[in-house]
C-alpha cells in the first residue's frame, strides 16, 4: 500500500508543479516606465507594441504582455504599489471613484475633435476622460449567403424575422444561429434592449425600467426555444469556428473575425447589425474600445502621461499600424479611419457604417459588475429557465436603481 | 545544534509561510468584512455589520448556499458509498491489487481545469460530433446541449460525473488505509463465533472499525462540496460571467470581490465569513451525529 509519507510527497510535488506555472516575476530596471497590455490573439501585435515602446526617445519603457485573466490581474495590481504606470483597459466608475485613474483631458490637445465622440464617451466618467482610445472593436451578426438563398430566407431586419430565419435555416444537421454557448443571453441581452429603444443606464437612471424590456428579453426566450440555436459548441461566440465549419447559417461574433471568415468562406457571407424589435426600436451593434490609461499610484504620473500622449496622439502612424496591421479594428481617430483602405470594402466597410449609425457602448463606465450580474442573471433565467420576463426585468431594474443611488445619490 | 534551533530551522519556513499566506489574509478578510471596501484593501469607512446584513438578505447568495447544501446532501453520501465500495473491492482482490489501486487513484493527479475542459469540450459538448452525442446518435436521439439545457438540468450530470471521476480514487485510498488497519484477528474471532463473511462482518466489524476514517472522509467531502469552484467555473462559466444556476457560493463571492468593474471586498469578505461559519456548523453537526 501507499505509505502516508509517499502520499504527502506526491501532494507536495504537485503543489510545486502548480507553483511553477504562475511565475510572473520579471526583471527590468527601476528606471523604466511599466506598460501593460492584455494578450492580443493576432500574431505580431506583441512585437509591434514592443517596437513602439522601444522607439520612445525620452525614457525606457518596459512592455509587459499579460496572457490569461487580464481584468482581474490588472484590478488587483492597481490596489498595490507594484502596478503598471501605463496600461490598457476601459474605465469603470468604481476605479475612478476609488481614485485609481489619472484624468487625461489635457493630453488630447487639438486632437480631441478627431476622436469619435461615441468612443470618447465610453472613456468619460463624471465629465473627465480617463483613457485614450486605442482600437475600436464591435460585434455583429454574420450570415452565410448561400444557406439563406437555399432556404429562401431574406437577411432579417426585425427580431421576429431573425427568430423565423433561425428556425427555417435549421435543417440537415445545420443550426440556424449561434450566439454563444449560454443560449444568447450573455451577448444578446444588450442588443435586445437596444432593439426596443432602451438601454442599460441612461442619464444616471435605469434604462430598461419599461414594459418593452420584458417583451425584448422575451424574444430571446422565443429564439432559445425555437430549436434554431446551436448550443454547446466547442469554441464560444468570439471565435467564428462554428460559422466557418458550416455548423450554423448565422453567428453572432465580431469585426475581428472578418479575416478568418473571409479565408474560410470567401465572399459567401454578409454582416448585419442586431435588428430592431418594432418600428420604434433601432438596429444596434455593441462597440467598445480599450484605451491607454495612467495609474494614479504611479510615482511618475507626468512622464506616464507624456508617454501616452506621444504614443496614442502624436504617433498617428503607430495607431494606424496597431489597428490595421494585424487584425481588423477601427481606428478611433476619424482622420485615420477614413484613410484605411482595408475598411472600405466588403463586410469591414459595412461594419464601419454600423459603428457610425448604430453604435451602442458594450461596456459603459457606469454599468458596474453588480448591475451586470443582476441583469445577466435575470436574462439568463428568462432565456434558459422560462422565468416570467416582466418580473425578472423589474427585479433587475430594482437592483440597478439601488446601485445607481449609491453611485450618484 | 540545539534542539530548539533545529526545530525552528525545520518548522520556521513553513510557519512563516502559513502566517503570511494563510493567517494574515484570513484576519485581513475578517477586518475587511466590517468596512466599505470597494476597490481598496485598506478601507477607512467602518460599517459595522452592514455587509453581513446585506449578504444575509442577498437573494443570489442565499440561493447559492441553498443549492450547495442540496448538492452536499447528494454528493457526500454518493461519493462516500462509491469510494467505500471501491475500497472494499480493491482491498479484497489478491491479483494485481497495486495496479487497480493506481488506476482508480490516478484521476486524482489530474488537474481540475484540464478535466473540466475535457468534459466540456470533448465528452459533453453540444454539437452532433461530441462523444456523448455521438453515442446518443447511434440510438437515433437528437443531440443534447449538455452544459446549456436547464430543463432537464443536464449540467448536473456533467458536473457530478466529473467530480466523482476526480475524487473517488482519493477517498478510496483513505478507506483502503483504514481497512488495512483493522486487525485480522477480529475477523477470525467473528468467524469462530459464527458470523458469516459479507454483510454481517461488514456491518458489525468493518464499519465500526472504520469510524475514524469515515468521520474524516465525510468532513473532507463536506468541505469540498461547499468549496466547489474549479470544475463549476470551467464548465459553466463563460466570458460573459456565470449563469445563476448551480452557482457555487465561492464563485458568487469571487465575482463580488474580484469582478471586473467593481471590486467589493467588504461584501465578499462578509460572504466568505458566513460560508466559513456554515461549513464549520455543518461539520460539527455531522461529527456529533456520526460519533454518537
Amino acid at each position: 500500500m501507499i505509505s502516508r509519507r509517499r502520499l504527502l510527497s506526491l501532494a507536495g510535488a504537485s503543489a510545486l508543479l502548480a507553483a511553477c506555472g504562475s511565475n510572473t516575476g520579471r526583471g527590468g530596471s527601476g528606471q523604466a516606465l511599466k506598460q501593460w497590455y492584455h494578450a492580443y490573439g493576432e500574431p505580431g501585435v506583441q512585437q509591434a507594441v514592443e517596437r513602439y515602446a522601444s522607439s520612445y526617445p525620452k525614457t525606457q519603457v518596459d512592455v509587459q504582455w499579460n496572457p490569461g485573466d487580464y481584468d482581474s490581474k490588472l484590478a488587483t495590481s492597481l490596489l498595490s504599489d507594484g502596478g503598471p504606470d501605463v496600461f490598457e483597459s476601459t474605465p469603470q466608475i468604481s476605479s475612478v471613484r476609488a481614485g485609481q485613474l489619472v484624468p487625461l483631458d489635457d493630453v488630447f490637445g487639438d486632437a480631441r475633435n478627431d476622436f469619435s465622440e461615441s468612443i470618447l464617451a465610453t472613456h468619460t466618467v463624471d465629465g473627465k476622460i480617463y483613457g485614450v482610445p486605442q482600437a475600436v472593436d464591435m460585434q455583429m451578426l454574420f450570415y452565410r449567403k448561400s444557406f439563406l438563398a437555399q432556404a429562401g430566407v431574406q437577411p432579417p431586419s426585425t427580431v421576429d424575422e431573425l427568430i423565423d430565419a433561425a428556425r427555417r435555416l435549421t435543417r440537415d444537421g445545420v443550426k440556424g444561429l449561434f450566439a454563444g454557448n449560454d443560449g444568447g443571453g450573455g451577448v444578446l441581452g444588450g442588443p435586445a434592449l437596444w432593439s426596443a429603444g432602451l438601454d442599460y443606464v441612461r442619464d444616471h437612471q435605469v434604462g430598461f425600467d419599461d414594459p418593452l424590456a420584458a417583451q425584448a428579453i422575451g424574444k430571446l426566450r422565443e429564439l432559445y426555444t425555437s430549436g434554431g440555436l446551436l448550443l454547446g459548441a466547442v469554441k464560444d461566440w468570439a471565435e467564428p469556428d462554428a460559422f466557418n465549419q458550416g455548423l450554423v447559417a448565422m453567428q453572432w461574433t465580431g469585426l475581428w473575425a472578418v479575416p478568418a471568415v473571409q479565408k474560410a468562406l470567401g465572399d459567401d457571407f454578409g454582416v448585419l447589425p442586431f435588428p430592431k424589435l418594432t418600428g420604434s426600436g433601432r438596429p444596434s451593434v455593441p462597440v467598445g474600445a480599450f484605451g491607454a490609461m495612467v495609474n494614479a499610484k504611479s510615482k511618475r504620473v507626468d512622464e506616464a502621461k507624456e508617454f501616452v500622449r506621444w504614443l496614442w496622439i502624436e504617433r498617428t502612424d503607430y495607431q494606424e499600424d496597431f489597428n490595421l496591421g494585424y487584425g481588423f479594428h477601427i481606428p478611433p481617430r476619424k482622420s485615420i479611419a477614413e484613410k484605411a483602405s482595408k475598411l472600405t470594402t466588403g463586410a469591414a466597410a459595412d461594419a464601419v457604417k454600423f459603428v457610425r449609425d448604430n453604435a451602442k457602448a458594450s461596456n459603459p463606465p457606469d454599468w458596474t459588475s453588480v448591475m451586470r450580474t443582476a441583469f445577466n442573471d435575470a436574462v439568463s433565467r428568462v432565456v434558459r429557465d422560462g422565468a416570467p420576463a416582466d418580473a425578472e426585468m423589474k427585479g433587475a431594474a430594482g437592483k440597478v436603481r439601488d446601485e445607481l443611488k449609491r453611485l450618484y445619490g | 545544534m540545539s534542539n530548539g534551533r533545529a526545530f525552528w530551522l525545520f518548522v520556521g519556513p513553513f510557519a512563516i509561510g502559513l502566517l503570511v499566506f494563510v493567517y494574515v489574509p484570513i484576519g485581513w478578510s475578517l477586518l475587511l468584512s466590517f468596512f466599505d471596501a470597494r476597490n481598496t484593501v485598506t478601507p477607512t469607512e467602518f460599517v459595522g455589520l452592514r455587509n453581513y446584513a446585506d449578504m444575509l438578505t442577498d437573494q443570489p447568495f442565499l440561493s447559492s448556499l441553498g443549492t450547495f447544501s442540496v448538492f452536499a446532501a447528494f454528493i457526500v453520501p454518493l461519493t462516500f458509498v462509491l469510494a467505500l465500495a471501491l475500497a472494499l473491492l480493491v482491498n479484497q482482490i489478491s491479483f494485481m491489487q497495486a495496479f487497480f489501486r493506481s488506476v482508480f487513484f490516478l484521476p486524482t493527479a489530474c488537474s481540475y481545469v484540464v478535466a473540466s475542459l475535457v468534459w466540456k469540450l470533448s465528452i459533453f459538448n453540444g454539437v452532433r460530433f461530441g462523444l456523448a452525442n455521438t453515442v446518443l446518435g447511434w440510438f437515433g436521439a437528437e443531440p443534447v446541449a449538455w452544459t446549456v439545457s436547464t430543463s432537464p438540468p443536464w449540467y448536473w450530470l456533467v458536473l457530478v460525473t466529473l467530480r466523482l471521476w476526480l475524487q473517488l480514487g482519493f477517498y478510496m485510498i483513505l478507506f483502503i488505509a483504514g481497512l488495512q488497519r483493522i486487525p485480522q484477528h477480529l475477523y477470525e474471532a467473528a468467524w469462530i463465533d459464527g458470523a458469516r463473511p459479507g454483510w454481517q462482518t461488514l456491518r458489525y466489524i468493518t464499519l465500526p472499525q472504520l469510524r475514524t476514517t469515515s468521520v474524516a472522509v465525510v468532513l473532507l467531502l463536506l468541505v469540498a462540496a461547499y468549496q466547489a469552484f474549479d470544475e463549476f467555473y470551467n464548465v459553466l462559466g463563460t466570458d460573459r460571467g456565470y449563469p445563476p444556476f448551480a452557482r457555487p457560493p465561492l464563485i458568487y463571492l469571487y465575482y463580488t470581490a474580484l469582478g471586473s468593474g467593481g471590486q467589493d471586498f467588504g461584501h465578499g469578505s462578509a460572504g466568505a465569513v458566513i460560508l466559513t461559519l456554515l461549513i464549520a456548523g455543518v461539520t460539527l453537526l455531522q461529527g456529533r451525529v456520526i460519533t454518537r
